[in-house]
């Protein structure tokens, strides 16, 4: 299998405060990698340095062959391909969901209104959304805006899709709806860099698990081995604690 | 006390051609009107600009709109227009100068120096409202806007403007009445806006408490009415499902 992101080496400081430290790791085109560890451990820094909104010093991200620190490298362009989706959603309030899949087609693709309304509009029967495309995302619920956010990233025929936390400021009713948005994505072969604390999905549709802890990467294997039997002493208490719940 | 009302007094000839009184408030709310619109107009483009480039991860852009800033709103307005009236003048080009202080029509020379003047006021206190409207936007707006692709002026242009946009609006509908009254400033310099004139009024008809009655009441609607239709187009924009109690 060929690499899409591929992470070496890389470190980040803010300050004095050294938030990663000599990360490495790689997805593989159509992997599905789980990113979990403690708060604070560098999980949103991590996958934010993937699409260059975050900075780093140290090392080297090459995303489908692109290097994300050469300063040379189209940013907006490289963003373009890569799909991002947040916690908390961050969907456009000021516009409607149409608006809101439909500009950056236009504004960064050049595509026309009409194909990239159709386009949204798509995605958004997709997510199950289809009535309520004229709404604000101020109208709908949180489970429902990130499912939006979900095809938002796909309107952009994205390479490669990371989530930071996607379902962790959701009411749990509202999780699985977009876990399994997100699992369908994972069949059809999207390749996925995933922070979730959601084991079940981890286990059920992960390739990977990366497990993080202040800053390190302290587990890297597969997710048989990760469940099965971690190394790490930090990765079992993680595991126990979260498992109770 | 025994003062002789008289509210006809507007309607009386002021003894100079065939104006009557109510003629020179009239004139004085155009000026007022007319200095308080080119000035906001100022303070808008002006104040704008700077207040985006408080925002900017360049630390150079951001230090000259700071310096902009804290230059502006720390010298008193009245210090400034004297500036702009009696100093600056002098540092134009022989040519200009001579236009300015010599051909132009007094009472223009003068509307150019105050609008300036108020203009360039505000918009250093325009500048702090649209920064803190968008340092107030969650700061994950501006990363997702970046993570669909969008360029920096893009990312201003499409998603963090039109939102600090809707907040700024209370805040710069107060600033806009501050200018409103600040333009009263003028009257230092000899500009006959609606202060100017009521002073006159005053001091031709000796009916004081009649012509500072008839300004305050123009000012009061002036103010009143910018509320309104400020409160208006806050309604109009009003995001749905958003900021219901209209932000304060
Ligand atoms: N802008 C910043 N300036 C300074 N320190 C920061 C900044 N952003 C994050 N940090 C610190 O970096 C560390 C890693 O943060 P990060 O958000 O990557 O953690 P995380 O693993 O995503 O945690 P969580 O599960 O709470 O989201 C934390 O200790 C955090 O306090
Ligand atoms: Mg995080």
């Amino acid at each position: 299998m060929s690499e899409m992101i591929s992470i070496q080496n890389v470190s980040k400081w803010y300050g004095e405060f050294q938030v990663l430290t000599d990360c490495t790791t790689s997805v593989a085109k159509g992997e599905v990698v789980v990113v979990c560890g403690p708060s604070g451990s560098g999980k949103s820094t991590l996958i934010k340095c993937v699409n260059a909104l975050e900075p780093f010093q140290k090392g080297e991200i090459i995303v489908n062959g692109t290097s994300v620190g050469n300063p040379k490298t189209n940013l907006p362009k490289l963003r373009s391909q890569v799909g991002m989706v947040f916690q908390h959603f961050e969907l456009f309030p000021h516009l409607t969901i149409t608006e809101n899949l439909a500009i950056a087609q236009i504004k960064v693709l050049g595509r026309g209104r009409d194909e990239a309304e159709a386009k949204g509009l798509a995605l958004l029967e997709r997510v199950g959304l289809k009535a309520h495309a004229h709404k604000h995302p101020g109208q709908l619920s949180g489970g429902q805006q990130q499912r939006v956010a979900i095809a938002r990233a796909l309107a952009m025929d994205p390479i490669c899709m990371l989530f930071d936390e996607p379902t962790s400021a959701l009411d749990p009713e509202m999780i699985n709806e977009v876990l399994d948005v997100m699992t369908e994505l994972a069949q059809e072969g999207m390749t996925m860099m995933c922070v979730t604390h959601e084991m079940g999905f981890a286990r059920r549709v992960a390739d990977r698990v990366i497990f993080m802890d202040r800053g390190h990467i302290v587990e890297d294997c597969h997710k048989d081995a990760f469940f099965g039997s971690p190394r790490s002493e930090r990765a079992q208490q993680f595991l126990s604690k979260i498992l109770q719940h | 006390m025994n003062y002789n009302w008289d509210w006809n007094i507007f309607f009386k000839s002021t003894g100079i051609g065939d104006e009557i009184y109510l003629d020179w408030f009239i004139s004085g709310l155009g000026w007022t009107i007319a200095l308080a619109l080119a000035a906001w107009a100022i303070a808008l483009v002006i104040g704008g600009l700077l207040g985006v480039m408080r925002t900017l991860p360049n630390k150079w852009l951001s230090g000259l709109a700071t310096a902009y800033v804290e230059l502006f709103r720390n010298v008193p307005l009245l210090v400034q227009l004297f500036i702009w009236y009696f100093v600056v003048p002098d540092y134009l080009p022989e040519q200009t100068q001579v236009w300015f202080k010599q051909e132009l029509n007094p009472m223009v020379s003068a509307y150019i120096s105050v609008t300036l003047c108020l203009g360039l006021f505000t918009a250093a206190r325009v500048c702090e409202q649209v920064r803190t409207g968008i340092q107030a936007l969650p700061k994950g707006q501006a990363n997702a806007a970046m993570a669909v692709g969008f360029t920096l002026p893009q990312v201003y242009r499409h998603v963090l403007l039109p939102q600090a946009f809707r907040v700024v609006i209370p805040p710069l509908t107060s600033e806009f009445l501050n200018v409103f009254k600040n333009s009263s400033v003028a009257s230092l310099i000899g500009l006959m806006e609606l202060l100017a004139q009521a002073k006159q009024t005053a001091e031709f008809s000796a009916n004081i408490f009649e012509a500072f009655t008839l300004a305050t009441l123009i000012y009061f609607t002036l103010n009143m009415s910018i509320m309104k239709f400020m409160g208006w187009v806050e309604k109009r924009v009003r995001i749905p499902g958003l900021m219901v109690e209209g932000g304060k």
